[in-house]
């Protein structure tokens, strides 16, 4: 299969069964028109000795395997499910703000006591995922909520036990955080730069994009006390990971001023998401809106060359795609891992197939504190990978997205297979930008 | 690695997804959802730690 589009300016063609990406003139691009039909009427528009050449320089990438290339890959390759590697750590069901647009409705997760993680059960976790683990070094443990920071003591308590158990198993962890950046005082702010891998700064952009969706409970705008200690974090992280990550709604479809917002605030790295909303709350985006949406992707592409260019660049996550060490064909096939080599764990130590799982009925598959878990339902999520989603088999951005996210999925189609189609658009849209903008580089 | 020239085509990677199949699968990289958008499922935008390791003086288009 091969996937021909012009984004930026160039016209590209992906090989999906290899991987290559081919950057093409004319006559090329009309050469690997997919309509045969069309492609004759085009190419009969040039001499005839170029058709012949272009024709010889296709069969020779054909021969090398990066055109054309075989992408029937198959089940066999995966291995038997039963590793855990990686965690998320509900630190607090309980948040400081009311952000209206939260998927864990305020961060509470449904959860009328808006719990707190007690140490021993984050212990508990850190000491399950290493059981899990197998012979996988490199495990992860992300500290999420509602707000984590509400549980700050706790937090730091976990991660020296994680250290301690670092030592004595040869394990390492790679700890990160999600914030909201109001609980940042400089003692909190020093702990995340010593320790954390990534730190996931929740910012939306700009000011009154922001204050609309983040209030906090008495209704006030949380852009200011936000912006300063997500700034002073980032002012001592050096070159450790973060991103300043927003969302964007149907009331900010506009979302490329708040990508550079976020830039222009003091933020090198930057993500902004479509919304998690399903029902018919004004803020949800809907199909009419997905239109607008690809446009915008394209000016914020736009925009994002021409910072490059201005020698001010900024990355943008969905824009990053590493063409030469980029992920295997295993990893491509298998995604984030929920539900199998991921699983988010709540205050009281239940375990669900990821955060946006917590709460749903049904799906809690076990207990970091009894070490209960279910293996058929890790084998429901091993195999629900992108081979086995029939809406992916004739997508040519299978082995980018590797299904989309089941919890999305699951949440608008009722079913964890069938992956969401606005999801499946936008992310299409991104990565056909991401290719243009590696493209740029060579 | 050394992307490929034609009088009208060039080729930017060729990047074998077969070929990884030979060093790949150890299951050392970060699970995607632990990245930056805890709400969506992007694997390409991450690196293989294996490659990294081998040869991170070669890393390109990541962190652009």
């Amino acid at each position: 299969m091969v996937h021909t589009f012009e984004a930026l300016g160039l016209k590209l063609a992906l090989d999906v069964g290899s991987g290559a990406l081919h950057q093409l003139d004319g006559i090329a691009y009309d050469a690997l028109n997919p309509d045969p039909a069309e492609r004759a009427r085009l190419l009969s528009r040039y001499p005839t000795e170029e058709g012949a050449a272009i024709a010889a320089e296709l069969d020779e990438l054909r021969k090398s395997g990066a055109l054309d290339a075989p992408d029937d890959y198959d089940a066999s390759l995966l291995s038997e499910p039963g590793v855990v590697k990686a965690m998320c750590l509900h630190a607090a069901h309980d948040c400081n703000l009311s952000c209206r647009y939260c998927f864990a409705r305020e961060g509470t997760y449904s959860d009328p006591s808006r719990s707190r993680m007690p140490v021993e059960v984050g212990k508990a976790a850190l000491d399950w995922l290493i059981a899990k683990s197998g012979s996988r070094r490199a495990l992860e443990a992300d500290f999420f909520g509602g707000e984590p920071l509400l549980n700050l003591p706790a937090v730091m308590e976990i991660v020296a036990y994680g250290r301690k158990r670092e030592r004595e198993t040869g394990k390492r962890f790679s700890f990160t955080i999600t914030t909201n950046a109001l609980g940042l005082t400089d003692s909190a702010i020093r702990f995340i730069n010593d320790e954390m891998d990534n730190c996931v700064l929740s910012l939306d952009g700009r000011r009154e994009v922001h204050d609309r969706m983040r209030p906090d409970a008495g209704g006030r705008g949380s852009y200011d006390r936000a912006l300063d200690g997500a700034l002073r974090l980032v002012g001592g992280r050096g070159d450790k990971s973060y991103y300043a990550r927003g969302t964007f709604t149907a009331f900010n479809l506009d979302f490329t001023n708040d990508a550079l917002a976020l830039a222009d605030a003091g933020f090198a790295h930057v993500s902004v998401e479509p919304v998690v909303a399903f029902g018919d709350e004004p803020y949800a985006l809907r199909p009419e809106h997905l239109p607008r949406i690809l446009e915008e992707y394209d000016t914020l592409a736009a925009a994002y060359v021409q910072r490059r260019r201005e020698g001010r660049p900024f990355s943008f996550f969905h824009f990053n795609v590493d063409l030469e060490n980029g992920p295997c064909l295993r990893k491509r096939l298998t995604g984030c891992g929920a539900g199998n080599e991921y699983v988010a764990v709540t205050p009281e130590g239940k375990l669900y197939p990821c955060h946006q799982f917590v709460g749903r009925e049904g799906w809690e598959i076990g207990d970091a504190t009894t070490g209960a878990f279910d293996a058929d339902a890790q084998r429901l999520f091993a195999n629900n990978h992108v081979l086995n989603k029939p809406d992916c088999r004739a997508c040519w951005a299978k082995y980018f997205c590797s299904g989309g996210c089941c919890a999305n999925a699951l949440a608008m189609n009722g079913r964890l297979d069938k992956p969401y189609e606005l999801g499946c658009a936008t992310q299409r849209k991104r990565l056909e930008l991401a290719l243009a903008i590696a493209a740029m580089d060579y | 690695m050394e992307s490929i020239r034609t009088p009208h085509i060039h080729t930017i990677n060729r990047a074998s997804l077969r070929e990884s199949l030979e060093h790949g699968g150890c299951g050392e990289c970060q699970a995607s959802c632990q990245s930056a958008c805890k709400t969506s499922c992007t694997v390409a935008n991450q690196q293989c730690k294996r490659q990294e390791r081998r040869s991170p003086e070669t890393k390109r288009g990541a962190a652009v």
